[in-house]
């Protein structure tokens, strides 16, 4: 198999990163290498197989809904890209 | 001066408990030189103003009981650390100023250690060779335009170089154990779920874990005693009976089974790495473990399996960089522009092209085929481990399939770049702990690494079996300083 410009296209929307037609042109030649190296698992039965979802099998602890920070407010907004006091801004959404 | 520099992890805590050095003497001296190793290029952010006045409290009314009392430490910037900027390597995270600790380094500070800075490494932890950082390559101290190997390149490279008597990395396919071996150093990465992943950048969620880089077995014993430790912040951290690591070291291995598996004898593997191999068996030998053939019949699609698992985990866990809550951000004319601009600019090639992989493997219609088979295959791998075990008490292989190469070598190529970890990658997928320790040395001088791989939760047995090997092996880098100015 291989994977055309059209789909990099869409795999790079479907990932949010824009790119012009030169950087999809290389993107297509790597991604095509690497997926013909990964195309080795075919030859694989694993029908029978369970797939392994996580090493430390175990189900997850409950713990209870406290809060135990203290109030970080202000340092979380400091980081925000675009400045104001109370919110995190973006481009307008609604008309 | 020069004397402080060359004392290893312990040593520099003996010298501390009875007074014979003073944490600021010790902090200054790797301050002074890192400030004439730039040319190393370990360094993202410094913090040695704040070193030295921790330093100087230390000195005033510290507690020398601590396990590491008023030592400077050096961490590799992918550790969240309060009120210091992380950047996981990458332009997207250039300005973000965590507000909490990461586990591991509030671990190491509890025990009275100090932090020097934050450490270069691939950008999110991606790479082998510490080129894909944001804020540029990594020289290794072991030769003029060297990789320090990566991801853990600028702690691979500041360890040897001796920046900090010790340090932290992490590894999700080989990124400690691979610069480990790389610049002559010792590199643990513990088994899955004993060291937090709190406040650590996350790169592939199932397999990384974080592990001491040192210049020693026993100081890489006394670091997993500080970070190892249940923690209910990560959801995959393991309640398990911890070992006292430091003080059970045992140089005593009669007896014990050590595996060696066929399928690491790969095509193309330079001679001396086979060399390195057949002297670390006869050393066992001579120690009085016996030597038992085994096979990992999978090991081969270890590889390809770990290209679905890791990109897909990091594509999902990357999905935050938005340039919306912090980081990094680009303007677009909508919301969706601001989006796409933010993470084309943000991300360099390799994080790029990591997301798009695991984009690809995710989306619909290829999930089954990709995603779902490598599962299985990664079932198939860890069942493989589980079988050896049931002969063999740990594993040993090379740590690499080469030493270390030039920058820009494998730049252009990124599968011959991936298969570096051909030997470090199986572990991650089976959760598995393992050590590389410095064995050798190829025909340019430049280190090569044995790994001893154990089995999951049993880091005294390999930490013993690495500890009496090095007594034997008696590994010098005897590096000539050539970038100190």
């Amino acid at each position: 198999m291989s994977i055309d410009l059209k789909t990099i296209k869409h795999i790079a929307k479907l990932s949010r990163i824009s790119i012009d037609d030169k950087k999809a042109k290389e993107l297509e030649k790597d991604l095509n290498s690497i997926f013909e190296f990964i195309e080795a698992l075919n030859k694989v039965d694993t029908k029978k197989v369970d797939p392994l979802t996580s090493i430390a099998e175990t189900s997850l602890k409950l713990r209870g809904d406290e809060v135990k920070t203290k109030n970080i407010r202000e340092q979380i907004l400091k980081n925000s890209p675009e400045e104001n006091k109370d919110f995190f801004v973006v481009p307008k959404v609604v008309e | 001066m020069s004397d402080i520099i060359n004392l290893t992890l312990s040593a520099l805590i003996n010298k501390i408990k009875k007074k014979e050095l003073s944490s600021r003497e010790i902090t200054n001296a790797y301050i002074t030189r890192a400030e004439k190793s730039k040319n190393l290029n370990t360094y993202i952010t410094t913090d040695f103003e704040n070193a030295i006045e921790k330093a100087k409290k230390f000195d005033e009314k510290g507690n020398f009981n601590y396990k590491l009392p008023g030592i400077p430490l050096a961490v590799k910037d992918l550790f969240c650390t309060n009120n210091l900027k992380t950047t996981a390597g990458s332009k997207i995270l250039s300005n973000f100023i965590p507000s909490y600790e990461s586990t591991v380094t509030q671990h190491l500070w509890d025990e009275g250690a100090i932090l020097l800075g934050k450490l270069n490494c691939d950008e999110f932890a991606m790479g082998s060779s510490n080129e894909t950082s944001f804020f540029g390559n990594v020289e290794s101290p072991v030769g003029k335009k060297v990789v320090p190997g990566g991801s853990s390149g600028g702690s691979a490279s500041a360890l040897a170089g001796k920046l900090t008597p010790a340090t932290i990395g992490t590894d999700t396919g080989g990124s400690i154990r691979q610069p480990a071996s790389f610049t002559g150093t010792v590199g643990l990465k513990p088994t899955y779920g004993s060291c937090s992943r709190y406040g650590i950048v996350a790169f592939a969620s199932s397999l990384d874990q974080a592990g001491p880089m040192t210049q020693d077995v026993s100081d890489a014993a006394l670091m997993l005693d500080v970070i190892s430790k249940y923690d209910t912040k990560d959801s995959t951290s393991v309640n398990f009976k911890r070992g006292d690591y430091f003080k059970s070291l045992s140089s005593n291995i009669k007896g014990k089974k050590i595996g060696i598996p066929k399928e690491y004898r790969v095509d193309g593997m330079p001679k001396e790495i086979e060399n390195l191999w057949q002297d670390g068996i006869t050393l066992l030998k001579k120690l009085g473990a016996k030597i038992i053939d085994i096979s990992l019949p999978h090991t081969k699609y270890a590889l390809p399996a770990y290209y679905i698992v890791a990109p897909a985990e990091a594509s999902s866990n990357l999905a935050r960089y938005d340039g919306v809550k912090y980081g990094y951000r680009s303007e677009g004319e909508n919301l969706i522009s601001m989006y796409e601009n933010t993470r084309s600019e943000g991300f360099g090639d390799e994080v790029k092209r990591r997301i798009m992989i695991g984009t690809y493997v995710l989306s619909s219609g290829y999930y089954d085929a990709y995603y779902l088979k490598a599962q299985k295959i990664r079932r198939l791998i860890k069942n493989d481990f589980d079988e050896a075990y049931k002969s063999v008490d740990v594993i040993l292989t090379p740590s690499t399939p080469s030493s270390a190469f030039k920058i820009g070598d494998k730049t252009d190529d990124p599968v011959s770049m991936y298969l570096n970890d051909i030997f470090t990658v199986p572990v991650n997928l089976s959760g598995l702990p393992a050590i590389s320790i410095p064995a050798g040395k190829d025909k340019n001088n430049y280190p090569l690494g044995l790994q001893l791989i154990g089995k999951a939760f049993e880091e005294q047995n390999l930490l013993n079996i690495s500890y009496s090997m090095e007594k034997e092996l008696s590994f010098k880098n005897n590096l000539q300083d050539w970038w100190i100015k």
